[in-house]
């Protein structure tokens, strides 16, 4: 934006207009969240202490280390799945296998997070369909069929949630690749794989940064999947925080741990926000 | 992969669609079956009878389902309305006018889609429960409509930010009133972002899980809460078929996306 060219004039009035969306995300995002960090470091009369952070330590350490475990290997995955399908959408020479792909990969797109929880529960269960399918075909033995509603199942739930949407971002920020920088690349004899690596990839450096970013943040904060997939220790987080305001009223600890995946969020979130500040900057 | 015969690459390229096409519709065609299962254990690969038992069941004019539905739906317009009357505003002065503080302005939308949201929620719920508004469907919208307000001024901001300024000079200069002009040539032509945007908070609000979790109890009961009670109560027929009334929406929208927003837009969404 360069100068004002809106039909309604003056700071005046656009500070009016902007208001009340900044006083709700004001209000009832921005105020909550400082207050956690308030209530987290606040003893029982009112002084300052690292008493609930140790306390999380004590109990919650292994829980920590498997939800960053468990964020950091989605979002790995995520990006993999989505680089392959992206690039295949873009740089495949087989029309028909493209728009197969096109229509398959997004279906659960809009699915929200805790019907892919129930739809994990029972199709990775010991009896589930895949287990079902997999001893149909021969692949494995009956006995040796195992329940992967744990870390395994966790981890798929999300990659089957979030790629489809990492996918849609970064096909549609190749296909804004100058088609002559691929043309020139397959001219002097690239093979596709080079060419999504060396030329395309870079590109879109930007994009997929900031889709895998966005999905680590809102994975950290899912309780939904860890709640119905693995509610057992060690768990995640947030099924730890659910645990503590619902069965001890302990919001303090509660604040610590939210605060500790905040903390794991942080590194994610500055990434993205430069990003997106630089991108807003720049139009 | 060029050296290898086509027919070699052919059913390679059919084998890895076939895998990917069960990795998406396994869990789904899962659901279906669980959905009009009447007796299925285990070890039986397929249910033993299906039947509509549950369906009736989910269906009975004072059922749960029925009256979370209900909630659902009427909790989502609320969002809906309550977020569109001021991202509309706020997404126009982002478009269109000169903001003091715009760099701060824009970070703290952003906000919501970079920071996790439980801390967020749990703080809400304790407040809420001190004033009151613990299990109202007014602390639910409230909770509902501070986040999808985000994606709503992004996309409004983006949807005015398209509209062709010359269009809007044109008609100041034909003697509309700002306000006149605004209501007959901005906002017609922005329409399409905004009922994207509309759909989106919609969705959004039909599908929230956590927030709903920690501010809704114990009295209002969404359909995500319903199927999650029914999931762990170990009633897999009830949820999925909650389930299935969930995902109608969602797979709608993921079918018809494109023609509210062109890919450029989408891509600006989480920006």
């Amino acid at each position: 934006m360069t100068a004002p060219m809106g039909i309604f004039r003056g700071r005046g009035v656009a500070l009016a207009l902007i208001a009340p969306a900044l006083a709700v995300v004001g209000l009832f995002f921005v105020a909550p969240l400082v207050m956690s960090g308030v209530v987290a470091f606040r003893g029982k009369g009112g002084e300052f202490t690292l008493e609930h952070f140790r306390k999380s330590f004590d109990y919650y350490t292994t829980d920590l280390l498997f939800t960053l475990a468990i964020v950091l290997l989605s979002t790995l995955l995520i990006g993999l799945v989505a680089i392959a399908i992206a690039g295949y959408l873009t740089l495949g020479g087989h029309p028909r296998t493209v728009a197969v792909l096109r229509w398959l990969y997004r279906w659960p797109l809009f699915i929200p997070f805790v019907v892919a929880g129930q739809l994990m529960r029972t199709f990775l269960a010991k009896n589930g369909m895949l287990n079902h399918v997999l001893i149909g075909s021969g692949l494995i033995e009956p006995l040796s069929a195992q329940s992967l509603l744990d870390w395994r199942g966790i981890v798929v739930a999300f990659v089957w949630k979030q790629a489809p949407f990492v996918t849609l971002l970064l096909a549609g920020a190749m296909a804004a690749v100058e088609s002559q920088h691929i043309e020139a690349a397959r001219n002097l004899g690239a093979r596709r794989l080079r060419v999504l690596v060396d030329i395309v990839l870079p590109q879109v450096r930007g994009t997929l940064l900031v889709g895998l970013v966005l999905s680590f943040v809102t994975m950290l904060s899912v309780l939904s999947v860890p709640l119905m997939i693995n509610p057992n220790s060690p768990t995640m987080v947030t099924v730890d925080v659910a645990y503590r305001i619902s069965t001890h009223g302990d919001y303090p600890v509660a604040n610590a741990l939210c605060l500790l995946s905040l903390a794991l969020a942080a590194i994610g979130a500055v990434f993205y926000l430069r990003h997106a500040a630089a991108q807003v900057e720049g139009k | 992969m060029s050296a290898l015969p086509s027919s070699v690459r052919m059913i390679f390229r059919a084998l890895i669609l076939a895998l990917l096409a069960f990795a998406i519709f396994g869990p789904l065609l899962n659901l279906l079956l669980w959905a009009f299962a009447e007796r299925w254990y285990f070890p039986n690969k397929l249910p033993l009878e299906f039947g509509l038992t549950y369906w009736y069941r989910v269906f009975q004019p004072r059922g749960n389902a029925l009256a979370s539905l209900g909630t659902s739906v009427w909790i989502a317009v609320l969002t809906v309305a309550f977020s569109l009357a001021v991202a509309i505003p706020a997404g126009y002065a982002l478009a269109r006018l000169k903001l003091p503080w715009r760099g701060a302005i824009l970070l703290v939308f952003l906000l919501p889609q970079a920071v996790p949201n439980l801390p967020v929620y749990v703080n809400i719920a304790q407040v809420f429960y001190q004033i009151g508004l613990n299990g109202t469907i007014l602390g639910v919208v409230l909770v509902h409509a501070s986040h999808g307000l985000v994606l709503a001024v992004w996309i409004a901001s983006a949807a005015f930010a398209s509209v062709d300024t010359s269009l809007e000079e044109a008609s100041r200069n034909l003697g509309a009133s700002p306000w006149t002009c605004f209501r007959t040539v901005t906002l017609p032509l922005a329409m399409p972002g905004l009922i994207a945007s509309a759909i989106f908070v919609f969705l959004e609000s039909l599908d929230e899980f956590t927030g709903t979790y920690f501010v809704g109890v114990p009295d209002v009961t969404t359909l995500p809460l319903l199927m999650f009670n029914a999931t762990m109560g170990g009633n897999y027929q009830i949820s999925s078929i909650t389930a299935l009334l969930l995902l109608i929406p969602s797979i709608g929208f993921m079918l018809v996306v494109e023609r509210f927003l062109k890919a450029d837009v989408l891509a600006m969404v989480g920006r």
